[in-house]
């Protein structure tokens, strides 16, 4: 998609458009792949697999918070009959879901047993949800037979380092062979077992993704080195995450700073020309369920699904698909015919954030919006950039007493934009927002994002009359 | 001689019940741990180190115990 004619330039941009047709077919709907199908397709992790044989100096296993989104973390465990009950009650409940994960909290090859069986329940009951795993790689080429035999097709590795000297200051023990590696002799294993499960995986026809935890001051002068590194090993996608604070941990204790969200696009469009790279990802739970990027966990805790009768219906499931895809199919339509008018001066590039609450639309309030998603807005198009999280406005107390600190919470996360596209935008934050140079837009409620942007960009931007539908 | 789980600070992760060498470490339904001072043999004549303690992920939490008669231990 996309593309350009003399005078105008196309506005959709597929990460994903260099792929061949078998690979890109795998990740179509798979919404932690494929950016354009997190807009509308659903996943959901389930937390089987509590034990970890790597400590990383930015986890704390003692932590947990329901209120805490970031991997590793979960309120419930469950076996793997209770997973696949729950499964089965989402699958009906949010039909839109076609992928289950497993991802923790601990590591889900630490736990090969509950692990293995989860999958093996899930593809008898529910064969048509996709099935993936994410793990630090440690066990990865042991297990790679039965990954293969139950058809996970999607693994994630977590790698954070090319030498073994980034990654001894980065973990701080493994456990490997019945003994526990420290510094540099665990790093030296744990990075050999981990490129060695990606190119097992590769060779045994699984689609791989990195994760890499972007720590500025540990790994950040590797992470280009180590994006061309998997690259080249064949991995198909690189997902390049910021390091989350979070209490007890060592580097905490260390004052480990995260990356600042322009640290973070400047390392990713390093290493954008070496690869594809995911920027949607929202570093979710070890038990999150829905759209990346909302969990409905607590909708589904072993309480209310023990009492659920639950009658799996994969005609259902596949009728809403295909309603998906003929939506899915009329914006594509609409953004081909998209296009932004090209400036003799390469044209003027805006950061804007945008409300939505799926299906690609504008159609989140800002008063409600969890998070903004932030596109780059050229005469090259609109690219989408990343994600911020902010707390919601009007975030459910009776007054909005609190509101004037909330808001310039969200102010200083959105400073660098020059605008907020969202379906409603109440008076009183609109007031403050126009003052501190974010223009307030909720004139294109309800539309297409991209086809939001465009218009944005040509009537405030180009300041031209906006153009008619 | 036996391990012993802190209670306080076991996050019932599972990760030691899967590798004692002597099935000494069992849970209850409440997630709790517990590891029998009668099977346990800290790993002696298997491992070089007790493969509870070196795979749990809280410093400190499995203990040597000591100065106890095991004959009194349920």
């Amino acid at each position: 998609m996309g593309g350009c004619n003399a005078k105008r330039c196309g506005v959709g941009i597929d990460e994903l458009s260099h792929l061949p047709d078998h690979i890109k077919e795998k990740v179509y709907n798979h919404p932690c792949y494929s950016q354009e199908a997190h807009h509308f397709y659903a996943r959901m992790h389930v937390a089987v697999a509590p034990a970890c044989n790597i400590q990383c100096n930015y986890c704390n296993r003692k932590y947990d918070c329901a209120n805490e989104s970031r991997p590793g973390v979960v309120s419930e465990l469950l076996t793997p009959e209770e997973a696949v009950k729950k499964v089965l009650a989402v699958a009906m409940e949010i039909p839109q879901m076609t992928v289950v994960g497993i991802a923790g909290p601990g590591d889900p090859l630490a736990n090969p047993e509950r692990t293995f069986r989860t999958f093996e329940l899930i593809k008898e009951k529910a064969p048509d949800i996709k099935l993936c795993l994410s793990t630090n790689g440690l066990k990865l080429t042991e297990y790679i037979g039965k990954i293969k035999e139950l058809g996970v097709d999607h693994v994630t590795i977590t790698i954070n380092a090319v030498s073994p000297e980034v990654a001894s200051r980065i973990y701080s023990w493994i456990f490997f062979n019945h003994r526990r590696y420290r510094g540099l002799e665990a790093a030296k294993i744990l990075l050999e077992k981990q490129y060695e499960g990606l190119k097992a995986c590769v060779e045994n026809g699984i689609l791989v993704k990195v994760n890499t935890v972007f720590i500025p001051e540990i790994n950040g002068e590797e992470i280009e080195e180590l994006s061309k590194k998997v690259r080249k090993m064949g991995a198909f996608l690189h997902n390049i995450m910021p390091y989350v604070e979070s209490d007890g941990t060592v580097y905490q204790r260390m004052g480990i700073k995260p990356p600042t969200p322009s640290q973070l696009k400047e390392i990713q469009e390093k290493c954008e020309s070496h690869m594809s790279l995911m920027r949607h990802c929202r570093q979710c739970r070890a038990d999150a369920v829905g759209l990346l990027g909302e969990d409905r966990g607590q909708e589904f805790t072993k309480d209310k699904i023990a009492k659920l009768e639950i009658n799996y219906n994969p005609e259902f499931r596949k009728s809403i698909h295909e309603e998906i895809e003929k939506e899915r199919e009329k914006l594509r339509k609409a953004r081909e015919l998209l296009s932004i008018p090209l400036q003799e001066d390469k044209g003027i590039s805006v950061l804007v954030a945008v409300a939505s609450k799926g299906n690609m639309l504008v159609n989140e309030h800002f008063g409600t919006a969890h998070e903004f998603l932030i596109y780059e807005v050229s005469s090259k198009g609109c690219k989408f950039i990343h994600h911020r999280k902010v707390t919601p406005y009007c975030h459910g107390s009776i007054s909005c007493l609190e509101g004037g600190e909330v808001l310039e919470d969200t102010i200083s996360k959105l400073s660098d934009c020059k605008a907020i596209l969202a379906a409603k935008i109440g008076f009183e934050p609109r007031d403050v927002l126009e003052q501190r140079g974010i223009q307030c837009v909720d004139e294109f409620a309800c539309l297409p994002i991209e086809e939001a942007l465009v218009k944005y960009y040509e009537k405030y931007v180009l300041k031209k009359k906006a153009v008619e539908v | 001689m036996a391990m012993f789980i802190r209670q306080e600070d076991c996050i019932s992760c599972y990760a030691c019940e899967g590798e004692c060498p002597t099935k000494a470490i069992n849970h209850d339904e409440e997630g709790r741990f517990k590891i029998d001072p009668r099977l346990c043999v800290e790993c002696e004549g298997f491992y070089e180190e007790p493969q509870c303690v070196a795979i749990c992920p809280i410093d400190g939490c499995i203990v040597r115990l000591e100065g106890i008669d095991y004959g009194c231990v349920e």
